[in-house]
């Protein structure tokens, strides 16, 4: 095991991907000489050339299409789309080209294409530079959506990311990026759909992923103070989604909060809530409860960037909510 | 007519007797294949309301087509079947995927807008104008990377020409040297606006020359022409300089086969019929003795024969079960 930041784990997978695979090449804005916007390609123009490393002018739509014509004729292209923000710019060819090709040719055309973006907040970047936008993914069908919390998973999910046949958009979090963890010292690829348990309890389910992890993880830290016992399941890939893990841990618990980053109405907390209900919706003991992003465009002010999103407060007051803690030590 | 007015029709040799034979036997192939397409669409035999034919726009289709050789890429638009029909597509399998049966080459699932075959090297009809182009643009540097000497070919219409795609992948394809040629098959409308009014400018040739490929323009109701400056054209993409071509030609239908085409004249229709491509290439032919009649209603039959034998085999198809809805999702579908 190595101790290394999220964003070195996923130059280390993009590293022994590239040198084990010769058809994997690396595309997007300023992935070559500048090193990445974030750094997670740094160094790898140097050690693969111009040919895999290809910087990209600003012209997003038709970079992702290049990434879907080179995966329908023989290379695995990894595009990088800078910011999450820029899907607007790209869902032509996200939702109607690479999700589609291999339905709509019945299985005769494959698109191994890894669309790797980042969102989030944590760096008060404004509106246009800080979003949420996994709903707009799982929303279609066709892609795969990973969005990893530590090193570890940043590593082994993007190693099978860019293993896969089917088209995966990999989110990775801006404020994740300096965050360290132990990292496997071989390439282990983590198969989509396990969700992880990342921390065991018997009184209530936090469901969440991405950043929000290390959010729930705190929270239940301050209710173990309580004498609250909370799990974490972190689910790693959105699609697939461990369905089984989330029933098991509900139905353990008996109460479940869902935590996101993302805008509250019409969104992946809104889904999770939902699948609760049905899947396991005669085991609860409390309403499903969600914590989530409000639904106001992200502020650039550090204080209310802070307020948009979820807090450890917040979700501290959710399982509080659930007849936890402090409600009932007053029962 | 515009454009018979602006273009400098190239002198060009004509090319082996064989190919001037080999392009009208294509091009007649298309214009029935199209033409039964067209009758079983209004017969109710085809799968939904839509269905775009590409008669009257042969000459494109055939010229580039067989200029191109075994192994290159290519994507279409949506008025794709001639494309394909002169790349070698199966007319039996075409005929049922366009009805949606199950032994279509998308076992149905795509339809008539969507046929692809990779296996000849087509990546795909798209339905989003404009979109196919940096999906070429793609298989330019997969061709780069992995097959030299493959070329990859965007065919789009006139519409195309507005969309910020084209732009973005022109720039694309010069700035790294891919072997890759756009070819507008200009029919003169996108749906029903005509180029005029959708363009404020109409030198597309010197459009593309300014991103730095090599362009040209040519009449598309002549096939031999269209044939000669797509041979040029590709032998330079081949070696990393991508091309640009403008084919002038026009769709004897509306956009689609039930659209009456109230926003164009009956005189400028009928205009363009008169120099109808197949019947310019078979007197062309027939004048210089390179064709027989007896050849040309031998080639006629037999094309028929293909169509009678494509809508036997369609008609025959079953549908793709319901229990198939969720097939091919994804390849690697344990995982759902």
């Amino acid at each position: 095991m190595a101790t290394m930041p999220y964003r070195d784990a996923l130059r280390l997978a993009l590293h022994e991907e590239m040198t084990r695979d010769e058809r994997v090449v690396l595309m997007g804005e300023e992935v070559g000489l500048y090193g990445g916007a974030y750094a997670v390609s740094k160094g790898l123009l140097d050690a693969f050339g111009p040919e895999r490393v290809i910087d990209t002018p600003i012209s997003e739509a038709s970079i992702v299409g290049v990434g879907v014509g080179a995966a329908l004729t023989g290379l695995r292209p990894v595009v990088e789309l800078m910011y999450v923000d820029f899907l607007g710019l790209v869902m032509d060819q996200v939702g109607n080209q690479a999700a589609k090709w291999r339905y709509m040719s019945g299985g005769r055309l494959t698109v191994p294409m890894v669309l790797r973006t980042q969102g989030g907040t944590g760096r008060s970047a404004g509106a246009q530079h800080s979003q949420s936008l996994e709903s707009w993914i799982m929303h279609v069908p066709g892609l795969r959506l990973v969005m990893p919390a530590t090193p570890a998973d940043a590593r082994g999910l993007l190693t099978t990311a860019i293993r896969s046949d089917d088209p995966v958009v990999f989110i990775e979090h801006k404020a994740l990026y300096a965050l360290k963890g132990e990292v496997p010292d071989e390439a282990e690829p983590i198969p989509f759909g396990r969700a992880r348990v990342a921390r065991e309890g018997s009184d209530v389910s936090v469901i969440t992923y991405s950043r929000m992890v290390h959010v729930a993880l705190e929270a239940a830290e301050r209710m173990r103070e309580q004498g609250v016992a909370v799990e974490v399941i972190d689910l790693r890939t959105l699609n697939p989604l461990d369905l089984d893990a989330i029933t098991a841990s509900v139905r353990k618990t008996g109460r479940a909060i869902v935590v996101s980053e993302a805008h509250k109405t019409c969104s992946v907390s809104s889904e999770l809530a939902v699948l609760i209900y049905e899947h396991a919706g005669d085991a609860l003991r409390a309403p499903v409860r969600r914590v989530a992003g409000k639904d106001v465009p992200i502020p650039s002010a550090p204080a209310l960037e802070r307020a948009a999103v979820p807090s450890v407060d917040e979700v501290v007051e959710a399982i509080v909510g659930t007849g936890l803690g402090k409600e009932r030590a007053h029962a | 007519m515009r454009v018979e007015g602006h273009i400098a029709m190239p002198q060009h040799t004509s090319p082996p007797p064989e190919t001037r034979v080999a392009l009208l036997r294509t091009m007649l192939r298309i214009r029935e294949t199209e033409e039964r397409i067209g009758a079983s669409h209004l017969r109710g035999l085809t799968a939904g309301s839509m269905l775009h034919l590409s008669i009257g726009e042969e000459a494109i289709a055939a010229g580039v087509g067989l200029a191109m050789r075994d192994g290159d890429l290519f994507t279409t638009h949506h008025r794709g079947h001639g494309i394909f029909i002169a790349r070698g597509a199966d007319l039996d399998r075409m005929m049922a995927e366009v009805f949606g049966k199950r032994d279509g080459y998308l076992q149905g699932k795509g339809g008539s807008m969507h046929i692809a075959d990779i296996a000849l090297g087509h990546m795909g009809a798209n339905a989003i104008v404009g979109a196919n182009i940096p999906i070429s643009v793609g298989g330019g540097l997969s061709a780069k990377a992995l097959t030299p000497g493959v070329v990859s070919v965007a065919f789009f219409g006139d519409g195309a020409l507005q969309q910020g795609v084209l732009y973005e992948s022109m720039n694309m394809a010069a700035l790294w040297h891919l072997p890759v040629a756009f070819v507008v098959v200009n029919n003169q409308y996108g749906m029903g606006t005509r180029l005029e009014r959708a363009s404020a400018s109409l030198r597309f040739v010197e459009r593309a020359e300014t991103f730095g490929l090599v362009a040209r323009e040519v009449d598309g109701m002549d096939v031999e022409a269209v044939y000669a400056v797509a041979q040029n054209l590709l032998e330079q993409a081949r070696g990393g300089q991508p091309v640009f071509l403008m084919a002038h030609g026009y769709r004897f239908y509306g956009h689609g086969r039930k659209d009456p085409s109230p926003y164009r004249s009956k005189e400028e229709e009928q205009a363009w019929r008169l120099r109808d491509p197949v019947e310019q290439q078979r007197v062309r032919l027939l004048e210089a003795g390179a064709l027989s009649e007896d050849a040309y209603e031998q080639m006629l039959r037999e094309a028929r024969e293909a169509c009678d034998k494509a809508v036997a085999f369609a008609t025959a198809s079953p549908e793709l079960p319901v229990e198939d809805l969720y097939t091919d999702v994804y390849v690697e579908q344990e995982a759902n």
